[in-house]
């Protein structure tokens, strides 16, 4: 697992990587009532904000880890976004992404880096 | 840097049961208060519909109205601030009220009781200081303005309210809407700001922690943050001030002439002689040319403050508030639309972030109000 500092997860599969925001980010956040999820096919890049969790309080973006493709998004969180808040590292997942440059996951947090930058 | 941030925030007489009950703090109006606790805003927006919450509101203002004269001489001064009949407010009751500047905008909103011999006020929080200064300008020659420095105050709202109060405080249960009361050392009206019934307790500072116990020690009563405050007065159609409501907004244009009764109105006893009367008094006969409307958004995306209704490319109107109704499973919000748009089932467009989103003008509350009348 990798973690920005925005508080993504993102788990690596050969090139694909799938991404969620974290238990600390989830718990921030509250109540999640609505998620805009990316759309399929669109190219992104490092920065761009591509989905938005409303929850209770307030928006946030979540922004694109890397550049890449978005090959799939979880449709799940349409009908039930609560999903996010109940198991964020797990079925709470937003989308799969196709990364263009696999070293680009080295800039980013490791586990232990990530409780630091939390704590 | 954070912690002198903190250190500048005013504490809550509360603060340290806040933390107790492990409430997420936030600034808000100079003060640090309770966002929400541990079972989130959802949960506790529900518990205060079906049972009853508690508020800590301390950081809004508590004032006294000394009369120097008597009650009358004061009432007929205070009428000049708001266009609200301050006369008629018998002993023991309590009335909305709003005080506006000479351009008919809206300075703030605020609750005022008759305690027979005085007038107990309680305002906005972030308003406080100026409301004090204008008080003191306006009132001077006819009353002592007093700032109640030494209570704290707190709303218990949801439908257990009156048995929980009722167990503590035996007589209140017999108070209907707007009534106010004192019992001992507590002043409590029946009133508060969730749609729900319930009451507003004044509470001196050296007895609030163990009277906040006692209410929590009944298990219908749950510790409710500003979170679900924000999304149980939004359901219920009332208005934020800094954000419905503002000093650019006449109390016409914010939908609120209901709190303008017939005595000040044009052809009323005492017609007029607030500030700003000219516009408030015109508007009222020629129709503003905006409204404060209920607004229900297509769909499931919330449609938050200052997300702009557009038509034909050009920007109609605004959302002042707004956020997802729990009770109501849906996003809602309310914001200013041109008035020949206002009817009830009107079909607008909002922008939300650059898409076109559909939103419909809707009758306010969204969910009906339950006071005790």
């Amino acid at each position: 697992m990798k973690y920005t500092e925005d508080h993504e997860w993102l788990r690596v599969d050969g090139d694909v990587i799938t991404v969620g925001i974290t238990e600390f980010a989830a718990e921030q956040l509250g109540d999640v009532v609505f998620v805009e999820l990316p759309e399929l096919e669109t190219m992104v890049s490092t920065g761009d904000e591509i989905a938005v969790i409303e929850s209770v309080k307030a928006a946030s973006e979540i922004l694109a880890p890397l550049n890449g493709e978005i090959i799939e998004v979880n449709a799940e969180l349409t009908d039930n976004p609560a999903l996010v808040g109940e198991d964020p590292l797990g079925a709470g997942w937003f989308f799969k992404m196709k990364v263009d440059d696999l070293s680009t996951l080295d800039g980013l947090m490791d586990e232990e880096e990530y409780q630091n930058h939390i704590a | 840097m954070a912690e002198l941030m903190t250190n500048a925030l005013q504490q809550l007489p509360l603060a340290a049961l806040h933390h107790e009950l492990g409430a997420k703090m936030c600034p808000f109006a100079g003060y640090e208060m309770p966002i929400n606790y541990p079972a989130g805003v959802m949960k506790e927006h529900i518990h205060t519909r079906t049972h009853a919450g508690l508020f800590d509101v301390s950081h809004m203002g508590q004032v006294l109205l000394q009369p120097k004269g008597d009650m009358e001489t004061l009432a007929l001064a205070f009428e000049r601030l708001m266009p609200v009949d301050v006369l008629a407010v018998k002993p023991g009751r309590q009335r909305y009220g709003l005080l506006t500047n000479e351009d008919g905008g809206i300075l703030d909103d605020l609750m005022f009781a008759n305690r027979d011999d005085h007038y107990y006020v309680v305002v906005n929080a972030a308003c406080k200081t100026a409301d004090l200064a204008h008080l003191r300008a306006h009132l001077s020659d006819v009353a002592d303005v007093i700032e109640v420095t030494d209570r704290a105050l707190l709303a218990l709202q949801g439908p257990d309210a009156e048995a929980v109060l009722e167990a503590i405080v035996p007589g209140t249960a017999a108070m209907r809407f707007m009534d106010v009361g004192v019992f001992g050392d507590l002043w409590i009206s029946r009133s508060g700001y969730t749609g729900e019934d319930g009451f507003e307790i004044s509470v001196p500072l050296d007895q609030v922690t163990a009277f906040a116990h006692s209410l929590l020690a009944d298990t219908r009563v749950q510790p409710i943050g500003l979170g679900a405050r924000d999304s149980l007065r939004l359901e219920a159609g009332l208005c934020l001030y800094g954000h419905d409501i503002d000093t650019t907004t006449s109390p016409v244009e914010a939908n609120l002439t209901w709190a303008i009764q017939k005595a000040r109105r044009t052809g009323g006893a005492r017609e007029g002689g607030f500030a700003g009367a000219d516009r408030i008094l015109r508007e009222m006969r020629d129709g503003p040319s905006r409204l404060r409307a209920g607004l229900l958004p297509d769909g499931r995306a919330p449609l938050r403050e200052g997300v702009e209704l557009i038509e034909n490319e050009q920007v109609i109107g605004r959302i002042t508030s707004g956020g997802f109704g729990p009770t109501l499973e849906r996003p809602v919000a309310m914001g200013y639309v041109p008035t020949a748009k206002a009817t009830v089932g009107t079909e607008l467009t909002a922008s939300l972030r650059g898409r076109a989103q559909g939103v419909s003008v809707a009758d306010m509350p969204f969910f009906p109000n339950r006071y005790k009348r």
